[in-house]
């Protein structure tokens, strides 16, 4: 809404511009007489005030330069509606429990492994007779959501441990020591050890996954804080006396939005993806939590039967397509949000 | 560069006690049943016997530093699930060789294909071969590494023709778990080198040399390879780690009788001590194999900064 009313006002101050240079400026010297052309000008205090105006906005230029890579955009339409559905398709008619296991009514039998498209089973059904269609779409909204949490956990403990590392003189020792001691630490080992000793859950993985994630975020940010924190618009405003708070979230905050938010969707890919590991070792989410993890897990079992492949094959194209999409996406955005880029 | 030494070992001492610490305090909070072979069919009292004589019914800090003190002397306790009452060492002296041999072949492997697909990459930017090349690593580095190894095995065991389970004798079976092990450092590699490339192909040296007359391939080669190829050099750290996450995934997959697999198996069956020793041994890797590739850092290229790194690990 303001960068329309931004637009509307840029426009009228230029048309404004135009109408002055037409009575007062290039256009109107033309047809003056040579002896006049070169006198002196009368000094005009209204024309000595004038200033050039930009109509610069930052997050209009982010959108527009966005909007100019036409495959970005394409992808982010086609991921808000692959996540879109998954968050809508328990609403949607005619859909099944994806722990729901269907029974033929005549054997008393399980469907089990039916082939796709077969029987009512669009995506076909698993080994004990479970709806795939159904289960892909529950999964993938548990493994969204994971990652939602992940990344938003690493963001806001990574941005403000960030701030204060760097803003902060005297944190900084303390800071710089732990983090020495911290980033020796692999990752993964810790997320193996919390799941190890925690029970299987949603919250578990998260804690797992968010327990180093926000290092390398702090880490990051604090490096780009040291760098502007002296700059003279900083130093002009403390010298005015602006709270910390307000430079932090006014001056210093902005100025990390690209790196800030391509750190989120990168998160998002490597989330799933550990997921799926911990899965694999055996301590991922039980079964009655279908998870894009389990799923593929299940899938692997009877991946080596040529006709059973299906089970794997369609968890892992919307795990694929929803991880590329994160990171091309990410990508794209954070060289839009770069003002860099934004001269034209 | 004796003080930075000194402090960087330091460190790394700190953070190997924090870690054995919290592993064994975690693991106090688990079930006991990971204690006993035949947990479900021993009563209380044998229960309790068989606590109080492994110690764990002692105050905590007791066992914290009886755990200590048998560590220093090469003693991770015994096995109690996966080879009953077998030492730890033990286990793993066998199990490590197998590991070491693939996780190096995986790095020479994905320096040799990473550096010359990141120097083409490089040298033809913005032309076919680096959008092909971009494309590969773009999919390598998003598609989770979980889900790639498996389509790897499972087409990779058919083209190859051979079985699931690993045959250490014969080269075939090498090929895949190599393979897919460097797979990400390779992306990793070919993806910094093309960036610093093209960041060195801006400098005036290369404006000096193409006035000269020199072509463009001696450029890219014999100019801006060489001083592309001296910042990689930091990522060697990153990619060790990758390279030992990986094999934990890969060699429980091929079913190699290595150190990964074996800590996939203990995890599943619930064997409290072998996943102690083993989180323990992956953690001491890790911290030896990031001192090294720092230092190393600084013995090729003194101008590098002590302690600043970039990239993800």
């Amino acid at each position: 809404m303001l960068f329309f009313l931004k637009n509307a006002k840029s426009a009228q101050l230029e048309s404004a511009l135009n109408a002055k240079q037409a009575e007062d400026g290039p256009g109107a010297w033309a047809n003056l007489p040579e002896d006049q052309l070169f006198t002196p000008a009368d000094f005009s205090e209204a024309r000595a005030e004038a200033t050039a105006y930009s109509n610069y906005s930052y997050w209009g230029s982010t959108l527009r330069s966005f909007l100019k890579n036409k495959f970005a955009v394409a992808l982010l339409i086609a991921l808000v509606a692959v996540v879109g559905f998954a968050f809508l398709q328990p609403h949607l008619p005619g859909q099944v429990d994806p722990n729901y296991c269907r029974v033929d009514p005549d054997t008393g039998i399980q469907l089990r492994n039916i082939a796709p498209g077969v029987d009512g089973f669009v995506w076909g059904s698993n080994a004990i007779g479970q709806d795939l269609w159904a289960r892909i779409w529950a999964g993938t909204r548990t493994s969204l959501v994971i990652a939602f949490f992940v990344a938003m956990i690493e963001a806001v403990v990574g941005i403000t441990v960030g701030v204060l590392w760097g803003y902060v003189r005297q944190l900084d020792f303390f800071f710089t020591e732990l983090y020495n001691i911290c980033d020796n630490i692999p990752s993964t080992i810790i997320l193996i050890l919390i799941s190890y000793v925690a029970s299987p859950s949603v919250p578990t993985l998260i804690l797992g996954m968010s327990l180093t994630g926000w290092i390398a975020m702090a880490r990051f940010i604090r490096n780009q804080i040291l760098i502007i924190r002296d700059r003279d618009y900083n130093v002009a405003s403390r010298c005015i006396g602006t709270p910390t708070f307000r430079i932090v979230l006014r001056n210093l905050l902005p100025y990390l939005v690209s790196v800030i938010m391509l750190r989120m969707a990168l998160t998002v890919p490597a989330a799933i993806g550990s997921e799926v590991f911990v899965t694999y070792i055996g301590l991922g989410l039980s079964v009655e939590t279908p998870s894009l993890g389990n799923l593929i897990n299940d899938g692997r079992q009877v991946m080596m039967q040529a006709g059973l492949r299906y089970q794997l094959i369609y968890p892992t194209i919307i795990l694929s397509f929803v991880t590329i999409a994160f990171y091309l996406i990410g990508n794209a955005f954070s060289d839009a949000a770069d003002p860099k880029n934004h001269l034209q | 560069m004796a003080s930075y030494l000194a402090r960087r070992i330091g460190h790394s001492i700190l953070t190997l006690f924090i870690i054995v610490t919290l592993v064994f305090c975690l693991l106090r909070l688990m079930p006991v049943e990971g204690y006993f072979a035949n947990y479900e069919k021993m009563t209380e009292t044998q229960i309790q016997a068989g606590l109080q004589s492994m110690g764990l019914l002692d105050p905590l800090p007791v066992q914290i530093f009886r755990f200590w003190r048998d560590a220093f002397h090469g003693d991770l306790g015994v096995s109690h699930i996966y080879r009953v009452n077998v030492p730890v060492v033990d286990i793993l002296k066998d199990k490590l060789p197998i590991s070491i041999q693939m996780g190096v072949l995986a790095m020479i492997v994905s320096l040799v294909v990473g550096i010359p697909l990141g120097s083409v990459m490089g040298r033809f930017k913005h032309r076919l071969p680096d959008q092909i090349g971009t494309a590969i690593v773009i999919l390598i580095q998003a598609v989770p590494a979980a889900v790639y190894y498996l389509y790897i095995q499972m087409y990779g065991t058919t083209a190859l023709n051979i079985g699931l389970l690993f045959n250490a004798d014969r080269w075939q079976y090498w090929v895949l778990p190599v393979f897919s092990m460097s797979l990400g450092n390779i992306a990793f590699y070919a993806m910094w080198l093309r960036r610093y490339m093209v960041d060195e192909s801006n400098k005036d040296y290369v404006l000096l040399a193409r006035a000269k007359g020199a072509s463009e391939n001696r450029i890219a080669l014999r100019h801006i390879f060489r001083n592309a190829m001296v910042p990689l050099v930091q990522y060697i750290p990153s990619a060790f780690l990758n390279t030992v996450v990986g094999s934990i995934y890969i060699e429980s997959l091929y079913s190699i009788p290595g150190m990964g697999g074996l800590l996939v198996t203990c995890v599943q069956r619930h064997d409290n001590t072998m996943v102690q020793g083993i989180v323990l041994l992956y953690a001491c890797v890790g911290i030896i194999g990031l001192i090294l590739g720092d230092l190393l850092m600084v013995l090729i290229d003194p101008r590098i900064s002590l302690g600043k790194k970039e990239g993800g690990r």
